[in-house]
């Protein structure tokens, strides 16, 4: 291995562009083994560095997936397991972060944009367009109907009390911020997360 | 090559395995059964890592799940509430999986050659490519670990993560293992964090605190540390003492080789019976049942993956000593 | 938490009460076994049920669900009442000495300003006296009657051990044993820490819960020190960050507050919450609040906000009742009195109470828009799924779309842990089929609309129109974008009092300090400037080095604020700046730099002096820890313990007779709702809903592995009850409360036993919540059926740790 920095070095070294890397630059590639009865899987898979998304431990995950990163490689995950680094959880996840493979490949993962039409027993596929068309359409009905510039004492209000938005704590910072930032302006005022429950 | 695992005992091969190369330090894994919270981290890992999926079975009315040990579970957690004599309760959990014992009692009594290897390093590994599913690995095995799978009549269980300590990393379950009630490291250093472990226990009034690692299986490379060494059999039915069942010794030393012969000529019928009837239904095919009284030799078929686990010594199908 | 998960390791004794750590959160609880091996720390549970937490603790008591603040306030007053406080850290650093104004007292259970029209307070009376020179007045002997000290020993000389344990089920001698435990942590260098998590927030008192172990924390000065605090272990992987994004009905972002509609008028809606020292020289850090609303409002509405405009104040929405929370909005959704409802990544069909209520909300819905990874329970709410969803499609009229969603892997950005670290994360694969970030769904509807206000108009327009939308690629910001914009920048060159360029204009700012009140900066969450700076993003570092041996990694990604790791630090040391003892040392005043050092940022003025007398509690404009909460909470200054809205005792020990003070008297009930409540002869059951180790709510259900080791729906009863009614393990029994059933396994089990309360024996049913009727699990009851659709006073959670019930044989 002509590479002679340590794990924990490498990691100082890293920001995002260090975010992935395969095992192999850690030192971690096996000499085959002939004499062992299975082969080590992780040989040149790529890793990359996530956070578990379960509880609030907040424990780092290796996430291992097919291929090197290649243009012409669809990556797929296909093994995941604790980062040893991190100060909390040091490599270990709990049963639901062992098995965290399984959510990314549950068969309850959706794929495409769905509607139920009203009084329908099924779903329906639809395009993204079609969703954000529609749904957009309803909001505005509502909110052109319903909003409060001023209420009944004559104070200035400016809300929208009819239509509600429960966001995701499951969700990035990212997403929750501009989430949080579109829902006000529109004057949203039923609005809570997870924290409420 | 440069490797950990070189084999020092291979199942029913008579030839003797290379041998220069044993400067390998023994590995064992630590389970501590008092920082042990039950959460199946271990259980789950094992399965991800190694590319299993048991059934998803039913509640029986206990934590239990899967109750008991199957071709796809390899390691499980057993529960035991019990009530101290001053009414205080305790809930013993243990993980249960493959001792990887220094005498393996499975690699005795196996007589497919090359499905059952011993590394230097002290790892139990089934290599499934030569296993004939005779279950004689269930026999010998004072622990009742093995099983055999319905899906293809062969023997799994636990390989201490061969795959992973050959490259230098520690078993699956050992790493996720959010306690550090599972450790992994060299037998001696094991045995030295052992120790420490059963002093702090003592400390904390466990007077009974101590390290099972049974002679009778030449020791092992799981090891427990318990609050209770005086009564393993409080945590779901350890063995207190286990040794091989005598008959696997009587065999495997002056009859193996006609053993090995007639188990030849079975497997080979095995073949003709499978490619002729399909796969055995029936347990009763097994060859061992002929030969040995169940209740010594002890290899109760209708137990393979059938869920049950009482937790109870006084239940479990082999002569072991209590 | 004001500490964080390592931190743990330094206590020397660990309660976990309101929670189960080692089975929510198995790999935090790590640095509890870690404190009980190396720091020879024990830990004690305390907990209506046996749980796998307590199988690793040296010592733990049953108690009954809902009755924690008995047993806290037993406490306090046992601390009192043997003398075993921190009286260095009581008088200096809590308002122990402060003086109560004439009007306030308490009699029969409720405090003074009642009004029981409006099951509300007045809480003028609830104030500290001023002095003649405009601050709080004080006895630094303790003495005066009025003192907060004395009056705290006034209200829980009640809680005496006799009626302690009449209320909680714990044998006299149990609270006694464990007191004593917790009261030898109040030498200054011994630390409890408390470990809890919804097991005291889902009560209708569940705010007063937390605030009973604040108080006994500050009583035993274990605040701010390593090994102790109060440590809320949150429960979703961002909880924390979408609580600290203000992602509530009355926030704004950092904690900032939505007006109500009587502030009209913007200054003194600032003045309200820009809070001034009430004690001579405290630092009182709300005086800034200014700074935080404008940069806030520069950063979503750039150069419509202006001084001249109030820097759009009139723009915010404001409230008419307190809060517009989930239970306030599924009663009007009930009612018909909505249209519309997003359900971003959650599941509101499993996670409210009174399911048959909630599934009337959404079906009086005109539209429902789902944007999950998963198939939830809640986009198929109309579905037909035999007993487990037993509705009429075609009755059922809201139409309903299900937009798919990125799940964690394949998503870049960050996400807060429950000790406040922003940790970034990459993405290792794209998303199955046609599935799309958060990010860009929002991004995409909200252009989606900004299109339709443009091209139709439309109510009120302005605010949708004129958001901040920089973005490169509009309909999809980037996760770095919206990270740079909540940290913060400067809008023109920051100069210091000299004159001096300290900040140039674009550049992204470094904390919060430098934010200003006249529009210069922007900050989208001014609690989290500091995680993208000029040196870049903060949140991805990993130094996991610890140089003073305290578990303390200031290099591994950025907690907020300001990198710190344990609120109130400035409370490890003495009045003087020495830290309280060898062992707890951690900050302290080093006086040859003239600066506070040690193994943390300083939660504190770095270059405050101990002689200028800053205490450490920093943001109270007092400076110090509050034992009376004065204006903060809604039902009462001292936690008072009221029993569960459905609870199986009829009287509430306290107050007996009185039935205004049996329940929280503060708390909010609707009428319907409280119809729906069972009365203790037909449902006798103390009943508590939890999580298993094995699943995570339900998502995990989804995953197969998780499936395979927790399979199928049980609940837990005691051999006691199981014999009374006939069951062995493994049999099926239904469950009902006066709201609805459900069937399931019976785990018959030593762990849950019956508590003598008063003159009758209470049995426990513990209910796991991961099943229903979508995944890869066996199909199980939604439990929500059973649960009452009431919350806490203060934060509208609803009450499903305690309930009441009837088991059966089914």
């Amino acid at each position: 291995m002509a590479i002679n920095v340590t794990r924990r070095q490498f990691f100082k070294l890293g920001g995002a562009g260090l975010a992935s890397s395969s095992l192999a630059m850690m030192g971690f590639a096996p000499e085959p083994a002939e004499a062992s009865i299975r082969q080590f899987k992780l040989s040149h898979a790529k890793e990359t560095r996530n956070t578990c998304t379960y509880c609030s431990v907040g424990c780092g995950i290796l996430m291992y997936s097919k291929g090197d990163g290649s243009k012409n490689v669809e990556q797929d995950v296909f093994h995941i397991e604790g980062d040893p680094d991190h100060p909390v959880s040091r490599g270990s996840l709990c049963p639901k972060g062992a098995g965290l493979l399984d959510f990314v490949h549950s068969e309850g993962r959706l794929a495409y944009p769905q509607v139920r039409e009203a009084g329908s027993d099924e779903w329906k596929r639809i395009s993204w367009d079609e969703a954000y068309a529609r749904i957009a359409r309803h909001m505005k009905d509502d909110r052109d109907a319903n909003f409060v510039r001023r209420n009944a004492q004559g104070q200035t209000v400016n809300h929208w009390t009819t239509t509600g938005f429960l966001a995701a704590s499951g969700s990035s910072n990212e997403a929750g911020y501009i989430t949080h930032k579109v829902v006000r302006s529109l004057g949203m005022v039923a609005f809570d997360n997870q924290a409420r429950v | 090559m440069d490797n950990s695992q070189n084999i020092i005992a291979r199942s029913a091969t008579t030839t003797a395995p290379p041998q220069v190369r044993g400067h390998v330090e023994e590995v064992a894994k630590l389970i501590d059964v008092s920082k042990c919270i039950g959460c199946k981290a271990c259980q789950v890992a094992c399965m991800e890592w190694n590319d299993l999926r048991d059934e998803v079975g039913e509640c029986h009315g206990t934590y239990d799940n899967p109750t008991d040990l199957t071709a796809n579970s390899w390691t499980v957690m057993r529960f035991n509430e019990h009530e101290t004599e001053d009414g205080d309760l305790e809930w013993l959990i243990r993980k249960d999986g493959c001792m990887h014992c220094a005498d393996p009692g499975c690699l005795k009594a196996c007589p497919a050659p090359g499905a059952i290897v011993q590394y230097a390093n002290g790892i139990v590994d089934f290599d499934s490519n030569h296993c004939i599913g005779c279950g004689y690995c269930i026999t010998g095995c004072p622990f009742d670990i093995p099983r055999i799978s319905p899906k293809d009549q062969k023997s799994y269980k636990c390989t201490l993560c061969s795959d992973r300590v050959n490259a230098g990393m520690e078993p699956a379950c050992v790493k996720t293992c959010p306690t550090n009630c599972i450790e992994f490291g060299t037998k001696a250093d094991m045995l030295v964090r052992a120790e420490k472990r059963v002093g702090d226990l003592k400390a904390r009034g466990f007077r009974d605190a101590g390290i099972y690692d049974p002679a009778g299986v030449g020791g092992t490379h799981v090891m427990y540390v318990l609050h209770h060494a005086n009564d393993p059999n409080r945590y779901s039915g350890l063995p207190k003492d286990p040794r091989i069942s005598p008959l696997v010794g009587a065999w495997k030393g002056a009859t193996k080789p006609i053993m090995s012969a007639i188990i030849g000529i079975t497997a080979f019928a095995g073949v003709i019976h499978y490619m002729t009837k399909g796969p055995k239904e029936e347990p009763e095919d097994d060859p061992g049942q002929e030969d040995a009284p169940a209740d010594t030799l002890g290899y109760d078929a209708t137990r393979r993956g059938s869920g049950q686990h009482e937790g109870s010594a006084g239940e479990r199908p082999r002569g072991e000593e209590r | 938490m004001t500490n964080h998960w390592v931190d743990i390791r330094n206590a020397n004794l660990i309660i976990v009460m309101g929670g189960n750590a080692a089975e929510a959160h198995p790999v935090g609880f790590r640095w509890v076994t870690e404190a009980i091996e190396h720091n020879n720390a024990e830990l004690i549970t305390i907990d209506p049920r046996f749980t796998r937490t307590s199988a690793v603790a040296q010592d733990r008591a049953f108690i009954r669900t809902g009755t924690d603040i008995a047993f806290l306030g037993g406490l306090i007053s046992y601390l009192i009442e043997t003398d075993q406080i921190q009286r260095e850290y009581v008088l200096h650093y809590t308002d122990a000495a402060l003086i109560v104004r004439d009007g306030y007292g308490f009699e029969d259970g409720l405090f003074s300003g009642y009004d029981e029209s409006t099951r509300s307070y007045d809480k003028q009376s609830w104030m500290y006296e001023m002095g003649d020179d405009g601050f709080v007045r004080r006895d630094e002997s303790l003495r005066n009657s009025r003192c907060v000290y004395q009056l705290l020993r006034e209200h829980y000389a009640r809680y005496t051990p006799e009626t302690v344990s009449s209320i909680t089920g714990i044998p006299v001698e149990t609270l006694q044993r464990l007191w004593k435990k917790m009261a030898a942590t109040c030498v200054p260098d011994k630390t409890m820490t408390f470990c809890y998590a919804l097991g005291w927030t889902q009560h209708s008192t569940g705010s007063q819960i937390v605030r009973a172990a604040a108080m006994v924390q500050l009583l035993l000065g274990n605040m701010g020190l390593p090994g102790g605090g109060v440590n809320a272990l949150r429960g979703h992987s961002n909880i924390q960050g979408l609580t600290d994004l203000g992602l509530l009905s009355q926030l704004l972002p950092g904690y900032l507050t939505l007006a109500n509609a009587k502030e009209q008028d913007y200054a003194a809606y600032i003045d309200k919450r820009t809070k001034q020292p009430t004690v001579e020289g405290q630092v009182s850090y709300w005086k800034n609040y200014e700074k935080f609303h404008v940069s806030l409002m520069k950063s979503w509405f750039g150069d419509a906000a202006t001084e001249t405009n109030q820097w759009c104040f009139e723009w915010l929405p404001k409230l008419e009742r307190p809060l517009y929370d989930v239970l306030d909005t599924f009663e009007r959704m009930s009612k018909g009195e909505m249209t519309g409802y997003f359900c971003q990544g959650f599941n509101p069909l499993a996670s409210f109470p009174d399911r048959a209520k909630v599934t009337r909300a959404l079906s009086s819905l005109k539209y429902l828009v789902v944007m999950d990874p998963l198939n939830t329970e809640t986009s198929e709410f109309w579905k037909h799924y035999g007993e487990y969803n037993d509705v009429d499609s075609s009755a059922i009229d809201t139409e309903v779309f299900r937009l798919p969603t990125c799940c964690f892997a394949e998503d870049e950005g960050s996400i807060v842990n429950s000790a406040r670290w922003l940790q970034w994360h990459w993405a290792a694969a794209p998303p199955p089929g046609d599935a799309r970030p958060d990010i860009r769904i929002m991004a995409e509807l909200y252009r989606e609309l900004k299109r339709l206000y443009e091209a139709e108009g439309g109510a009120f327009p302005d605010p949708l129109l004129n958001l901040t939308w920089d973005y490169k690629i509009a309909d999809e910001p980037s996760p770095q974008e919206l990270a740079r914009e909540y940290n913060g920048r400067a809008l023109a060159d920051l100069v210091d009092a000299e004159g001096n360029v300290t900040r140039r204009a674009g550049e992204q700012l470094s904390g919060f300090g430098e934010l200003t009140a006249d529009g210069k900066t922007a900050a989208g969450c001014w609690i989290f400037t500091g995680c993208w700076t000029e040196d870049g993003n903060q949140m991805a570092r990993r130094d996991n080095s610890d140089p003073y041996g305290t578990g303390n990694t200031l290099g591994w990604a950025w907690a907020w604020p300001a990198n710190r790791r344990i609120l109130y630090n400035r409370a490890s040391a003495d009045v003087q700046g020495r830290p309280w003892g060898p062992d707890k040392a951690f900050i302290w005043w080093d006086s040859e730099q003239g600066l506070w050092v040690g193994a943390d940022v300083p939660d504190f003025v770095a270059t405050s002096p101990p002689s200028q007398g800053q205490m450490p509690f920093i943001m109270q404009p007092e400076g110090v820890g509050h034992l009376f909460a004065g204006q903060s909470m809604v039902d009462g200054p001292f936690p008072e313990h009221y029993e569960p809205f459905e609870s199986p005792v009829k009287d509430n020990l306290l107050h007996p007779g009185n039935s205004r003070a049996r329940a929280n008297p503060a708390a909010r009930i609707f009428d319907d709702d409280r119809e729906a409540l069972g009365k203790p002869e037909d449902f006798p059951h103390a009943a508590t809903t939890y999580r298993l180790t094995e699943h995570f709510h339900f998502w995990t259900k989804h995953a197969e592995l998780n499936a395979i080791v927790q399979p199928e729906q049980f609940v837990e009863i005691g051999e006691a009850l199981a014999e009374e009614i006939g069951v062995a393990a493994g049999d099926w029994v239904k469950v009902s409360s006066n709201r609805g059933s459900i069937r399931a396994v019976a785990v018959v089990t030593k762990r849950l036993r019956p508590m003598q309360i008063g003159s009758r024996q209470v049995h426990h049913v513990g209910i796991p919540l991961h099943w229903g009727f979508t995944g890869a699990a066996k199909k199980g009851f939604l439990i929500n059926a059973l649960t009452p659709f009431v919350g806490d006073a203060n934060t509208q959670t609803p009450e499903y740790k305690s309930f009441t019930v009837r088991v059966e044989k089914a």
